[in-house]
């Protein structure tokens, strides 16, 4: 984060002001990635007029940043509408997340025009037969890839957003040597989370740990191993009395149908756009406040780890697996690949499995004995 | 002596952080902060006001500065921003669309 966005999100901190926003316009898709957590049938979006309404909300309670992301933004008709109002009338700095298998030259024209800031394309692997088994859509690499291209010759700036799983594990390095070639930037991570309804059962396509681990001491995405596989040393005051990530203290998630959450990845409702403010939930709702009054000392479990002060825990994760105050065992098993020391939730689920080992082996012990 | 326009340049993104102003240019996405000065240009910047127009009704109004010294400020300012394509200056009005928060 730059220093001058780094002195406004304080400032936006200090003044309750929502700085961020993701918003999703659907989740209907053209793409049926593997790894989706979403589902895609339309359960009554916002209308047309609901969002601009709920854009001049945003805009009224100071937020800056808007992510439009779905979903496939570019399924909604009015998208064009949706940005131009986000853009000309509220003066927004609009990103943009999609697979843009939809966006061809005179697309890249208008977003060029219309002054999106940025562009962030799902691109799982270098290898048509690799990132179209992911999206399940054949030719989907061949048109997203085109769709860079069109955007990079408008000058705007692209990101290529990988995501690492069992089926492209090898492939990070072919997606930033293509990212390179076209000039973009690139980014990858290494977490499946859980479905929206909390389903888990794509979990099971998350990397396994040794590719993990390979993954964390590769110096072409991390810089220097060494400090980037360091423990990070004991947590002081200052340290334990810090926020465990920005979600509801300067950024929110807004779906489809008008749900707000504390951020994309923390599915905790705290009210609906279609029947209060959207500055009266991010100010007011019970749970939001709730959310916002957790400091690292508050966290069950993680606030006696090793691992507390630098680890990247989510809170959503957590929250996914019973509770937000405890530990996200995905971000433990990152750690871990990380610097090679368990977390603390690692070891009590160790002790805890040593234990019972113990109360069932002892009649067998001592059967064999007899 | 002639005149100058300034009008936002509509691809940059702009928000009030409780009276100060957040830029974000769109050539190159770096962030500006205006103080209260810049900020009543940056709003008065409607492409029609003349730049000396918006110092005198606006600035010299509301602070207690001199004139001359606060145009040639103005005209100082309104040019650095035009450079990172942040305003836009012309000699002439500048048609224009939508608002600023």
């Amino acid at each position: 984060m730059s220093g001058l966005l780094e002195e406004m999100t304080q400032k936006a901190l200090a003044r309750n002001i929502p700085l961020s926003v993701q918003l999703d316009l659907t989740y209907r898709c053209n793409e049926r990635c593997v790894h989706c957590y979403l589902d895609h049938d339309d359960h009554g979006e916002m209308t047309t007029a609901e969002i601009k309404h709920l854009l001049d909300e945003m805009a009224e309670a100071g937020v800056f940043i808007l992510t439009l992301s779905g979903g496939e933004i570019f399924l909604r008709k009015d998208l064009f509408e949706i940005l131009e109002y986000a853009r000309r009338r509220l003066f927004f700095c609009v990103k943009l997340k999609t697979n843009a298998i939809l966006i061809r030259e005179a697309e890249a024209a208008r977003l060029r025009e219309i002054g999106v800031e940025s562009i962030q394309i799902s691109i799982y692997s270098h290898r048509p037969e690799v990132h179209d088994a992911i999206t399940l859509v054949p030719g989907s690499l061949k048109r997203s890839l085109d769709a860079v291209r069109f955007l990079k010759a408008q000058g705007l700036r692209v990101t290529l957003a990988n995501v690492l799983m069992v089926q492209n594990a090898q492939d990070y390095r072919g997606v930033r040597a293509l990212a390179e070639e076209l000039g973009v930037e690139c980014s990858l991570d290494p977490t499946i989370t859980p479905m929206m309804d909390g389903n888990r059962s794509i979990l099971s396509l998350n990397v396994d740990k040794d590719e993990l681990r390979q993954v964390f001491r590769d110096e072409s995405l991390v810089g220097s191993v060494d400090e980037f596989c360091a423990i990070s040393g004991p947590a002081d005051d200052n340290t334990l009395a810090s926020l465990p990530c920005s979600a509801g203290h300067t950024n929110c998630y807004v779906s489809p149908y008008g749900e707000v959450f504390p951020c994309v990845q923390f599915p905790l409702p705290t009210g609906n756009v279609r029947k209060q403010r959207f500055i009266d939930i991010w100010r007011h709702s019970e749970r939001m406040n709730d959310v916002r009054s957790i400091r690292l000392k508050d966290l069950t479990t993680c606030s006696s780890c090793s691992h507390v002060s630098g680890c990247s825990r989510c809170p959503g994760l957590a929250y996914m697996e019973g509770n937000m105050r405890g530990p996200s065992t995905q971000d433990c098993e990152k750690s871990f690949a990380r610097t090679g020391v368990p977390s603390a939730n690692m070891l009590a689920k160790k002790r805890d499995g040593i234990s019972l080992v113990q109360i069932q082996s002892l009649p067998a012990i001592t059967s064999a004995t007899v | 002596m002639s005149k100058l326009f300034v009008a936002r340049n509509p691809r940059v993104a702009a928000r009030s952080l409780d009276g100060e102003m957040m830029l974000m240019s769109a050539r190159d996405s770096t962030l500006f902060t205006l103080n209260k000065t810049a900020t009543i240009i940056w709003q008065s910047a409607d492409g029609n006001t003349p730049l000396d127009e918006i110092v005198h009704t606006r600035i010299c109004a509301e602070f207690e500065v001199e004139p001359t010294e606060a145009l040639h400020d103005a005209e100082t300012l309104a040019r650095e921003l035009a450079s990172h394509d942040i305003l836009q200056l012309s000699e002439e009005p500048i048609p224009q669309t939508g608002g600023s928060r």
